[in-house]
């Protein structure tokens, strides 16, 4: 009885054993597999995966594109979010208000229908016809208020002693920023921000629907010839994976280095 | 270090006033401001040091007035070093850059220099194994002998400690308390915020009373725990004698 309860449950404190972790995560993988499976069987459909060895460059492109895309986008993205939490706390009313609009507007609306807003009536009035540079504006735009929350959450809980600090040992204002406020604000929002980068990736793929043609836009492309659909979004998943675990696994570990270090 | 200050006052809201209009004038070397908590004893040091601006009231420091202009305050702040209650320190750097940095950025140290210092004054304190540590791995009382260290690193006019000890099991207070009485066997002038009764009376020279807000004694430390003429000190003193043993 001892063992089994070793083996499937938690204990109350502390962490359980490496074995009963691979056994358990064994046992969840094969739920998941088996439903994937059985659902698959009802409707017939068998995986065959033989046609992608020849749409291999384009989509090498694909991923190529998704991950320029959310690059450029994690740093224009960077630019805005620390435009708008710096803008959101100016004592400019206007400036506040403006940014405050912008990260209520954004936060509160799907992406979905910001792409077709922006892309459809702000681009095609302003002339921005480049599909990569359109995609990756709106992307921002939408990322930046995520990235401006994130980083105002950092600043508000800024300790008020670490500023007293500074002013104590005799900094100026710049010296604060500088060698107080930066270094402990980009150790606090690493964690956030990488995890951030995941999010960018994942959501680039609706830029799709403005024909980028990036990682998902190339499958829809390559399944709407071969309507091997199921095989072509299964692999879709998994090319997202292989870029968003790496990330999320640097988050984690900086989120562990950042909890140490206070 | 003379110190003086003439209707000085503070009030941080419109209803909440901290410090009465108070004057003071003496020469200062060994000072604990003592009294209940909420009598205004932190503020009056950190407007002394020049970290917050008082209400109203003017304060000289060795005859010169210390203008509330942001540049004059901090060249105010530079001849001082500040002990706080607690995390005081840098909590992104190591101990021994927490000394250095300000010695290099403010002091016009050279890096060298700044680490030999800061490492003579580690050694001296019993933290020569703790150097590269992030405060979060030192304990209480190796933060507060690192924070003594970067206080007195730039040989400061006079150090002004707030509560050093109050987050401290008893066998650190000790420990840092000691550091203090060194520091002022050689010649080093201080101000002490403190409820450690013991180290006001027999570490300092002179003892100042805040009560409500008032500066309501001042005297030698002998004469302010023998002979307390208020009956607010009385009263401080014997609720604090309750349970001594």
């Amino acid at each position: 009885m001892e063992i089994l309860r070793n083996l499937f449950l938690a204990p109350k404190r502390g962490n359980h054993n490496l074995f009963a972790a691979a056994l358990n995560m064994l046992l969840a993988s094969c739920f998941i597999v088996a439903v994937f499976w059985l659902s698959l069987k009802a409707i017939n459909v068998e995986f065959d995966f033989t046609f992608l060895g020849q749409f291999r460059i384009r989509l090498w492109k694909g991923f190529v594109m998704t991950l320029c895309v959310g690059i450029t986008s994690l740093f224009l993205s960077l630019v805005i979010g620390c435009l708008s939490a710096a803008g959101q706390g100016s004592r400019l009313l206007v400036v506040r208000y403006f940014c405050n609009i912008y990260v209520t507007f954004i936060r509160g609306t799907p992406l979905i229908m910001q792409i077709y807003l922006f892309f459809y009536i702000v681009g095609t009035a302003w002339g921005i016809e480049n599909r990569f540079v359109s995609g990756v504006i709106i992307l921002s735009v939408f990322e930046g208020a995520y990235i401006a929350e994130i980083i105002r959450g950092s600043l508000l809980s800024m300790a008020d002693s670490q500023l007293e600090a500074a002013r104590a040992v005799g900094f100026t204002r710049q010296q604060t920023l500088r060698h107080v406020i930066l270094p402990q604000m980009i150790t606090r929002t690493m964690p956030a921000l990488t995890g951030q980068f995941a999010s960018i990736i994942k959501d680039s793929s609706l830029l799709s629907m403005i024909s980028v043609i990036e990682m998902t836009q190339t499958m829809r492309e390559i399944s709407a010839v071969n309507f091997r659909l199921f095989e072509c979004y299964f692999f879709l998943g998994l090319l997202y994976l292989c870029l968003t675990l790496p990330i999320s696994y640097i988050s984690k570990r900086l989120e562990r280095r950042f909890q140490y270090e206070n | 270090m003379k110190i003086e200050f003439y209707g000085l006052s503070k009030q941080f809201d419109q209803d909440r006033t901290v410090l009465k209009p108070m004057d003071f004038s003496d020469d200062i070397h060994t000072l604990a401001i003592i009294g209940p908590s909420g009598g205004g004893k932190s503020t009056l040091l950190r407007i002394i040091g020049g970290l917050i601006l008082p209400s109203s009231g003017r304060l000289y420091v060795d005859g010169i007035e210390v203008q509330p202009d942001e540049k004059v305050l901090q060249q105010h702040r530079k001849k001082l070093g500040f002990v706080f209650q607690q995390s005081g320190l840098f909590r992104h750097l190591s101990a021994l850059d927490n000394i250095v940095l300000p010695l290099v950025e403010v002091h016009g140290y050279s890096k060298i220099k700044a680490e030999q210092r800061a490492m003579e004054l580690l050694t001296r304190f019993g933290l020569t194994s703790d150097i590269d540590k992030k405060p979060s791995a030192l304990s209480g009382g190796q933060q507060q002998r690192v924070a003594i260290a970067r206080a007195v690193a730039a040989k400061p006019k006079l150090l002004l400690l707030d509560e050093p000890t109050s987050a401290l099991d008893p066998e650190y207070t000790t420990e840092v308390l000691d550091i203090i009485k060194e520091l002022k066997e050689e010649g080093m002038n201080f101000i002490i915020v403190t409820h450690e009764m013991g180290f006001a009376r027999h570490a300092c020279d002179k003892v100042a009373f805040l009560c409500e807000g008032m500066l309501m004694e001042y005297g030698r430390s002998e004469t302010i725990f023998t002979m307390p003429e208020t009956e607010q000190l009385q009263r401080f003193l014997s609720k604090l004698l309750e349970w001594n043993v």
